[in-house]
């Protein structure tokens, strides 16, 4: 029989727990907020599994599902800013009437198609958990089906990432034709230049899962999706899957695909330019801020990508190190924008924000922390992320991904520095209500904490992701 | 010494903004500007402690701090020598003054200003206290967000503009220095720059590594022709903010010029010298020709800014003793009498509400003691011997003499423009008739003004006649530069022959 069970604890816990919130939502009426809160004890719990169940490197199911110190810290950064993100939401999502029990139960189920993401060591466990995510992701983007542009999101967001999906899944299977198996380890073995069927393959899977991260040019849904769907939503899709994606693409390029390193080099680099170009370029004319982070974010996976393709160790860890820092700050920005709230309504213009430092100067400094953190300005947090990753991309002499990467953080600067302007340049026209904001005023505190204090000991992050490289 | 007192110097001020940032805010400010200014005042002498204690016959770095940070090649390391102890304390000299002035000046969200001025003091500080690359990078690039609040919070009506452009091209020129920093520090495997200096640049990347410090510092000094921000920011800053950007910020790239572009990259700085000859030239001469040509008199001062620093650059890549000192000496007293006159601006801008040269003149028959001390700074501005002014640029013309005959003496020919446009400022400001009414109203300087003006007034006067405070202090520092960097450019020609 199976006898290392144990290392599946964490995913068990979540799927039992899952099933029986469901059922308690079902039978307990006006039940969200039990449900909201046990999601977050659920959480909470799940952390506590993985830290007290080891992180040696095992493996079950013939060995297609892999537990080891690096998938234990995705699932641990998953975990946390999947709390981080509930929790600063919850009065969000009560405003707007998403209130039902489904949503954080929905949002659990996502959870669980991401740690098998992350965990796994063959293709249709991969390919599995990605669609749980997938289809968990379309239908808490549709979730506020009276309104048509949250449901035009969640359909634009379906029938796209299914063709991703579709791209991804003949990818697969072109590359179990070419190699016989479906085991990573197996496939890395057997691959190499001469099968060029097998290249054709990582092609495949390279477009699905830049589709999944949002890179350029797979990145048409991220802007209408960001402003289509509820900001809770939003939020959530901003940091979370990304971690989940990003943490997949290390994975097929450190694993599957060592030995083609020269072939999908090329195709990442030219991937990361062009979403820092465009990140840059196309978030200068917005003016709905989420559609603004939208673009944003595909910059910011530009960079994490470029750390990708160094192909080298120190490559991935700072491109880990990198979407971390991208969690913190995104996890903070997304919470000022649940503040932004006059008479019921919520707001998301930048115009909105015009001379808010006068009458909300706590809010207004936590924007500017964040966003000069977003822009990579020293001492903050954002600029550490991007000198570990230009410092790997120039280890491995790549010079013009360097260069062209420093020049789009200055483009990149000039809309973070907009926001800027209008929170603290100009007149004053709105105040916000600011109530209830407790929980949402701690996440956005500790966030920039967190982001003002990385200084102090910025080796914290890299070395603990490196350590977790070594095993 | 155990006592980390050069970390005490620099986070003394960010202690006390935090202090004043959570301290309950009141209707009058008073508080907020008394702990500023007590902060501000006990940097300076803490500053004056270490200048004193600093044992100026020796070029080593003294008063070194070591901590592993980054990992364990880049450290956070501080030291002092003979000429960043100059920069310290002219930046926490300045800094109380611009506190006093914004007492004045500053109507609108006063504590946010102080916390301001205080944070970015702490950067500045920071520049020129950091022996490590990556520190020093930072702190760079920091003070870029206090000063891009100052301009664009309580600057002019066109300060979102001014700001931006400070920022973006500030930040543009730095970003190539930062990836220049990263390649050394795969080149050499540390970023501590005395082990740099050590380790020796290989000469073929010396001339790009070069270029992208040039690129950073350039913007900064500003050098002839990325020097445009510099006019439309100050103008736009407040008083405060001119008087800090003019005095320090400015001298940051001379000093990065002299701390690690000269040391790291002798080859290619020999190699360049041709070309910071031309750019400094055409700075002097054109920007002198600019100034005349203003009507507003921030824009005048701010164009004899770039005119001066071009006589900086020069000086540093004579890489001759005479120089070399010209060119410290010369920033340093750049920084007393910009800063001075800055001031004297914002004396009248306060009480007038207009910069424009056109609407004053006859000053001098109702603000007796303003014209005397406005005089005193335009004849130290354009050089006149007795003031610290004159000093800076007759050292550094007898330097670029003994290197290029034709450099020196178009050089020598822009102290004449400058003599031209700051007379006739005087002439058109203090001296004249007085058409508008509204001047035989205004009041002449009050205490706090008397006390900002007088202090700068006596260093540059006392610094003009008894300089030798300053020579001596860097005089070890410049000659231990020089040496090492002959004995590169030695090395360097032997292994040609080799």
């Amino acid at each position: 029989m199976i006898n290392n069970l144990n290392i599946l604890y964490p995913e068990i816990f979540l799927s039992l727990s899952i099933f029986t919130i469901l059922m308690l939502g079902v039978f307990i009426k006006k039940s969200f907020n039990l449900i909201f809160n046990l999601s977050l004890l659920i959480l909470i719990i799940a952390i506590v599994i993985i830290f007290t169940n080891g992180s040696s490197t095992e493996k079950i199911f013939l060995d297609s599902f892999i537990r080891d110190a690096l998938s234990n810290f995705f699932k641990i950064l998953i975990l946390v800013s999947s709390l981080f993100v509930l929790n600063s939401s919850k009065s969000f999502i009560k405003d707007n009437k998403l209130d039902k029990f489904e949503y954080p139960i929905i949002i659990l189920i996502s959870i669980l198609g991401m740690f098998f993401m992350v965990s796994s060591n063959d293709l249709i466990l991969f390919y599995l958990g990605l669609e749980l995510q997938s289809l968990s992701l379309y239908i808490l983007a549709a979730i506020d089906r009276d309104n048509l542009r949250s449901s035009e999101s969640g359909i634009k967001y379906f029938i796209l990432s299914a063709l991703s999906s579709g791209l991804l899944l003949y990818g697969c299977s072109l590359l179990y034709g070419f190699t016989g198996t479906t085991n990573f380890e197996i496939i890395s073995n057997e691959l190499n230049k001469q099968n060029t069927g097998a290249i054709f393959a990582m092609v495949f899977i390279l477009v699905g899962l830049a589709f999944k991260i949002s890179a350029v040019p797979f990145h048409m849904w991220t802007p209408d999706v960001y402003e289509g769907s509820p900001t809770s939503i939003t939020s959530y899709f901003a940091v979370v899957p990304k971690v989940a994606g990003l943490a997949v693409l290390i994975k097929f390029m450190f694993i599957p695909f060592s030995n083609i390193l020269l072939e999908w080099q090329t195709i990442i680099i030219f991937i990361s330019i062009a979403s820092m170009i465009l990140g840059a370029i196309a978030a200068i004319g917005q003016k709905n801020l989420k559609r603004l982070l939208a673009y944003s974010s595909i910059g910011h996976i530009g960079y994490a990508l470029a750390g990708v393709a160094t192909g080298a160790v120190t490559g991935y860890v700072s491109s880990i190190v990198y979407i971390t820092i991208y969690v913190v700050m995104n996890i903070g920005a997304f919470s000022c924008l649940y503040l932004m709230k006059k008479d019921g309504i919520y707001k998301e213009n930048i115009s909105d924000l015009s001379g808010i430092s006068k009458k909300h100067p706590l809010l207004a400094i936590s924007f500017l922390i964040i966003l000069f953190s977003l822009a990579g300005i020293p001492p903050l947090g954002g600029f550490f992320a991007k000198f570990y990753i230009f410092s790997s991309v120039l280890e491995q002499e790549m010079y013009t991904l360097a260069i062209i990467g420093l020049l789009s953080t200055v483009i990149s600067a000039f809309y973070y520095l907009k926001i800027i302007k209008t929170i603290y340049f100009e007149e004053n026209k709105l105040s916000f209500d600011l109530v209830n904001k407790t929980a949402v005023s701690g996440t956005i505190l500790i966030s920039c904490v967190l982001l003002v204090t990385f200084f102090l000991y910025p080796s914290f992050l890299n070395g603990i992701i490196s350590s977790l490289f070594v095993n | 010494m155990n006592f980390p007192i050069l970390s005490t110097l620099i986070f003394l001020p960010l202690f006390s903004s935090i202090f004043i940032f959570l301290s309950k805010s009141q209707k009058n400010n008073n508080s907020a500007i008394y702990v500023s200014l007590f902060t501000s005042i006990a940097t300076f002498l803490l500053a004056l402690f270490i200048w004193h204690s600093l044992d100026v016959t020796s070029a080593e770095f003294q008063f070194i701090e070591e901590k592993s940070w980054i990992n364990d090649f880049i450290k956070f390391k501080l030291g002092v020598d003979g000429i960043s102890i100059l920069f310290i304390v002219l930046t926490t000299f300045i800094a109380p003054i611009c506190i006093i002035s914004c007492i004045n000046s500053v109507q609108d969200r006063v504590k946010e200003f102080l916390i301001a001025i205080l944070i970015l003091e702490t950067f500045m500080i920071g520049v020129f206290c950091s022996l490590d690359l990556v520190i020093f990078y930072l702190f760079f690039e920091a003070g870029l967000i206090p000063m891009f609040l100052i301009i664009g919070v309580w600057g002019g009506p066109k300060r979102v503009y001014s700001a931006f452009k400070f920022f973006l091209y500030t930040l543009l020129g730095s970003v190539l220095m930062l990836a220049a920093i990263i390649v050394i520090y795969w080149l050499t495997g540390t970023t501590d720059v005395t082990q740099i200096y050590e380790i020796k640049i290989p000469k073929e990347y010396q001339n790009i590594l070069w270029l992208a410090f040039f690129s950073s510092f350039a913007v900064k000094m500003p050098m002839w022709p990325v020097h445009t921000w510099l006019p439309d920011a100050h103008v736009e800053a407040p008083t405060a903010g001119s008087v800090i950007l003019a005095a320090i910020l400015l001298k940051m790239a001379g000093y990065g010029f002299l701390r690690f572009s000269i040391p790291m990259f002798p080859i290619a700085s020999e190699f360049f010298t041709p070309l910071i000859f031309s750019l400094s030239i055409i700075a002097i001469i054109y920007t002198s020709l600019v100034a005349l040509m203003q009507d507003d008199m921030k824009k005048l001062i701010a164009y004899s800014s770039v005119a001066h620093m071009g006589f900086v650059t020069l000086g540093i890549f004579t890489f001759t003793k005479q120089g070399l000192e010209g060119s410290i000496f010369q920033m340093i007293s750049h920084g007393l009498i910009s800063a001075a006159l800055f001031l004297c601006v914002g004396v009248l801008y306060d009480r007038l509400q207009s910069r424009s040269i056109s609407t004053y003149g006859g000053v001098v028959n109702y603000l007796p003691k303003y014209s005397l001390f406005f005089l005193i700074f335009v004849l130290a501005g354009l050089g006149l011997p007795g003031t610290s002014g004159f000093l800076g640029e007759f050292l550094v013309l007898t330097g670029t003499f003994q290197k290029s005959y034709l450099a020196a003496m178009i050089a020598t020919f822009g102290v004449v423009l400058g003599a031209t446009y700051m007379l006739w400022l005087t002439k058109r400001v203090i001296f004249g008739d007085t058409n508008n009414n509204e001047i035989k109203n205004l009041k002449d300087i009050n205490t706090l003004e008397l006390i900002m003006l007088s202090s700068l007034g006596f260093f540059v006067i006392f610094f003009g006649f008894y300089p030798a405070p300053l020579m001596d202090t860097m005089s070890t520092s410049i000659d231990n530069l020089i040496s090492n960097y002959q004995a590169d450019l030695l090395l360097n020609t032997v292994k040609i022959n080799d």
